[in-house]
C-alpha cells in the first residue's frame, strides 16, 4: 500500500515540476498546489499505513493508526491553503497592474 | 532547567501585532508600541543569554508535556545570542522605518507585520522541534512576502511572485524532508532525532535525508542556490530590505549549524565536504555579482550572498574555532548588513536613484552619512579593529589548519572583492564633484543617522569587546562540538 501511494505521489511530483516550469502564472501556481499534494500524500506514507481504528479514543480499538502525521498534514495544510490564497490574489494584483502574458515577461531591469 | 522566559521573544512580539492590528489609524501608538515591544524583547533575550551563561541551557516544555512528545523550546546560547542581536538589529530598523516609510505604509499595518517576522525569527531560533522549524519558517516567510508586495509598485509585484513561488517549493520540499525523516526515525524532537540518528548510524537513507535539507535550507539561506535573493532584495523599501538582509537568510543559515551540528554530523565526509563546495562556490558568484553591478541595492544584495557562502564554509569546516568563527561572524553580519542597508537606502533616498554613475559628492552636504558608510564597508570587509576581523581570522584561521588552503584563499580573495565593490560605492557617491545641490535632494536622509550611528557604534564595540563577546561565543561552541548537553538539557529536564 506504501508502495502504491509513493508511486502516485511521485506522478503528482512529475506534473507538478512539470507545471512549475511552464510559462503561466496559472499553470505555476496550480504545479505548487500539486507539489503539496503530493507532499501530503508522502508524509502520510512514509510513516507507515497500518490498519487501525481511527486515532479516537472512545473506539475501543486495540491499535489505532499513527496520529502524528494526520496532525502534521492538517497543520501543512492550512498554511500551504494561506500560501495559495495571497499568491493567486498577488497574480491577480500584479496581471492587473503589469499586464503580462506569460512569465517571461516580468523580466526586470527596464526603468522602474 | 524549565524555564517561561523562554517563550516570551515570541509572544511578546505575537502580541505586540495583534494588538497593533486595532491601532491602524494611530501611527504614533503604533511607533511606540512597536519600540515597546521590540525593547522589551531585547531586555528577555538579554537576560536569556546572561542565564544560559550562568546556568546552563534553559528548556521550556510546551503545555508541560516531557520532553520527546511535546514540543520542547531550548535556549541555548547560540539561539539566546541570536535572539538578543536579531531584537538589538530589529530595534534600529524600526527606527530608520519610522523616517524613511511614509504614512500609506504605516497605515496598511507594516508595524504589526514586521513583529509577525520577529515572532516568526525568535520562534525558529528557539524552537527545539524539526515541525515546529517549519511552521515558524512559515510564520516568518509569509509575513516577508506581504512585506516584500506592500506598496504595489510594478517592480514589488514581479519580484515578490518570484519570490513567494520559489519559497512555497522550497517549504514543499521542507515537508517532504521532515516526512523522510519521520519516517526513518518516528521523531520529530530535535534532541530526540540526535540521540536515534546516532543510535541508527547514519546511514545512505539518513545522509540522503540531511542533503535534502541542507537544500531546502540552502534556498531558504541563499547559499548557492541564491539566484532568487539579488532581485527580490532590491524591490521592497530600503527599511524593509534591511530588515531582509539582517535576519532572513540568517534563519536558514541557523538551521544548518543547527541540524549539522546536532543531528546530521556522523558523514561529515559526505555531507560537510557538499556545504564546503556550495560555501566556496557562494563565495565566488556573490563576489563576482558585487563587483558587476553598479546599482546599490544590486552591489549590497550581493553582498548578502558572500557573507552566507563565509559562515557555511565555516560550519563544513566543523571544528570548535571554526564554529566560534562561524557564530561571531553571523552576529557581526547581522548588524553589518543592517547598517550597509539603512545607509545605502539613505543614499538612494537621497539621490532618488540607485545608479552609481548618477550619484556624486555627496560627502560635502552629508559628511556624517558618508563617515559611518565608511566605516560599515571596512566592518564588512574585516578590517582589524572593528567587528568582521575576528571572526574572519577565526574561520581562516581553523580552516586553513583543518587543511582547506584553498578554500581560506577563495575566502580572502572574496573579502578583497567585497571592500572592493563596496569601496566602489562609497567614492562613487560621496567623492567627486557635486552634481546634486542641497535643494536638489530627493530626501535629508538624517533619519538614517540615529539607527546608523547605533550599529555603527555596535560594530565598533563588537570589534573592540571581541574577549568579552567571544566569552559567550565559545559556550555557544561547546555546545554545538558537544551535542549531549543540549540532548541533556532537552531530555532530562523535568
Amino acid at each position: 500500500m506504501e508502495a502504491f501511494i509513493i508511486v502516485i505521489a511521485g506522478i503528482l511530483v512529475t506534473i507538478g515540476v512539470y507545471m512549475l516550469l511552464s510559462k503561466q502564472l496559472l499553470r505555476i501556481i496550480l504545479g505548487t498546489a500539486l507539489l503539496t499534494h503530493a507532499a501530503h500524500l508522502t508524509l502520510m506514507a512514509v510513516g507507515g499505513l497500518k490498519k487501525g481504528a481511527p486515532p479516537l479514543l472512545d473506539e475501543a480499538a486495540t491499535k489505532y493508526t499513527d496520529p502524528i502525521p494526520q496532525a502534521l498534514i492538517l497543520t501543512s495544510i492550512v498554511i500551504s491553503f494561506a500560501l495559495t490564497a495571497f499568491v493567486l490574489v498577488l497574480g491577480y494584483r500584479a496581471y492587473v497592474r503589469i499586464r503580462f502574458e506569460d512569465m517571461q515577461q516580468l523580466k526586470g531591469y527596464e526603468d522602474e | 532547567m524549565n524555564n517561561n522566559l523562554v517563550v516570551l521573544p515570541i509572544v511578546i512580539p505575537l502580541l505586540a501585532g495583534a494588538v497593533m492590528i486595532f491601532l491602524r489609524e494611530y501611527r504614533r501608538l503604533q511607533r511606540v508600541t512597536g519600540i515597546l515591544a521590540t525593547g522589551a524583547a531585547a531586555a528577555v533575550a538579554g537576560r536569556l543569554v546572561d542565564l544560559v551563561a550562568r546556568e546552563g541551557i534553559q528548556t521550556l516544555q510546551v503545555g508541560g508535556w516531557p520532553a520527546p512528545y511535546g514540543i520542547t523550546l531550548v535556549a541555548d546560547m547560540l539561539s539566546a545570542l541570536l535572539v538578543f542581536t536579531a531584537q538589538i538589529v530589529a530595534l534600529a530598523c524600526l527606527l530608520y522605518t519610522f523616517d524613511s516609510i511614509g504614512e500609506e505604509h504605516e497605515s496598511h499595518y507594516i508595524y504589526p507585520l514586521m513583529q509577525f517576522l520577529l515572532c516568526g525569527v525568535n520562534g525558529s531560533f528557539l524552537t527545539g522541534d524539526i515541525f515546529n522549524l517549519f511552521v515558524f519558517f512559515e510564520v516568518t516567510l509569509i509575513a516577508s512576502y506581504v512585506l516584500l508586495a506592500l506598496g504595489g509598485m510594478r517592480v514589488q509585484l514581479r519580484e515578490s511572485l518570484k519570490y513567494v513561488l520559489i519559497n512555497m517549493v522550497a517549504s514543499t520540499l521542507f515537508v517532504i524532508a521532515i516526512g523522510y525523516l519521520y519516517g526513518v526515525t518516528g521523531a520529530l524532537n530535535m534532541a530526540h532525532l540526535s540521540e536515534r540518528v546516532a543510535a541508527a548510524g547514519q546511514g545512505g537513507l539518513l545522509t540522503v535525508v540531511s542533503l535534502l535539507f541542507l537544500i531546502v535550507f540552502g534556498i531558504k539561506a541563499a547559499l548557492f542556490l541564491y539566484v532568487w535573493l539579488p532581485d527580490s532584495y532590491s524591490a521592497p523599501p530600503p527599511a524593509v530590505a534591511a530588515i531582509f538582509a539582517a535576519l532572513l537568510t540568517k534563519v536558514g543559515i541557523y538551521a544548518i549549524m543547527r541540524t549539522f551540528t546536532l543531528i546530521f554530523y556522523h558523514e561529515p565526509r559526505i555531507t560537510h565536504t557538499v556545504m564546503l563546495a556550495m560555501g566556496a562556490l557562494t563565495m565566488i558568484f556573490g563576489a563576482m555579482g558585487a563587483v558587476a553591478y553598479w546599482s546599490i541595492r544590486k552591489i549590497l544584495a550581493y553582498n548578502v550572498i558572500v557573507s552566507v557562502g563565509f559562515i557555511v564554509f565555516a560550519v563544513g569546516v566543523a571544528s570548535r574555532d571554526s564554529l566560534s568563527g562561524a557564530l561571531y561572524y553571523l552576529l557581526h553580519d547581522m548588524v553589518a548588513k543592517a547598517l550597509i542597508f539603512i545607509l545605502g537606502g539613505a543614499i538612494i533616498s537621497i539621490a532618488g536613484t540607485d545608479r552609481l554613475r548618477e550619484i556624486n559628492g555627496l560627502i560635502r552636504y552629508r559628511p556624517m552619512l558618508g563617515w559611518l558608510f565608511f566605516v560599515a564597508a571596512l566592518a564588512l570587509a574585516g578590517i582589524p579593529p572593528l567587528s568582521g576581523f575576528v571572526g574572519k581570522a577565526m574561520i581562516l584561521g581553523s580552516g586553513i589548519e583543518s587543511g582547506h588552503v584553498l578554500l581560506a584563499a577563495v575566502g580572502l580573495l572574496s573579502s578583497l572583492l567585497v571592500l572592493y565593490s563596496v569601496m566602489k560605492v562609497f567614492m562613487q557617491s560621496f567623492w567627486g564633484e557635486t552634481l546634486l545641490s542641497e535643494d536638489e535632494a530627493h530626501a535629508t536622509g538624517k533619519g538614517a543617522l540615529l539607527p546608523g550611528s547605533i550599529l555603527a557604534a555596535l560594530v565598533i564595540g563588537l570589534g573592540l569587546g571581541a574577549d568579552w563577546v567571544l566569552a559567550y561565543v565559545d559556550i555557544a561552541a561547546e555546545t554545538m562540538v558537544n551535542p549531549v548537553q543540549y540532548i541533556d538539557a532537552v531530555l532530562a529536564a523535568p
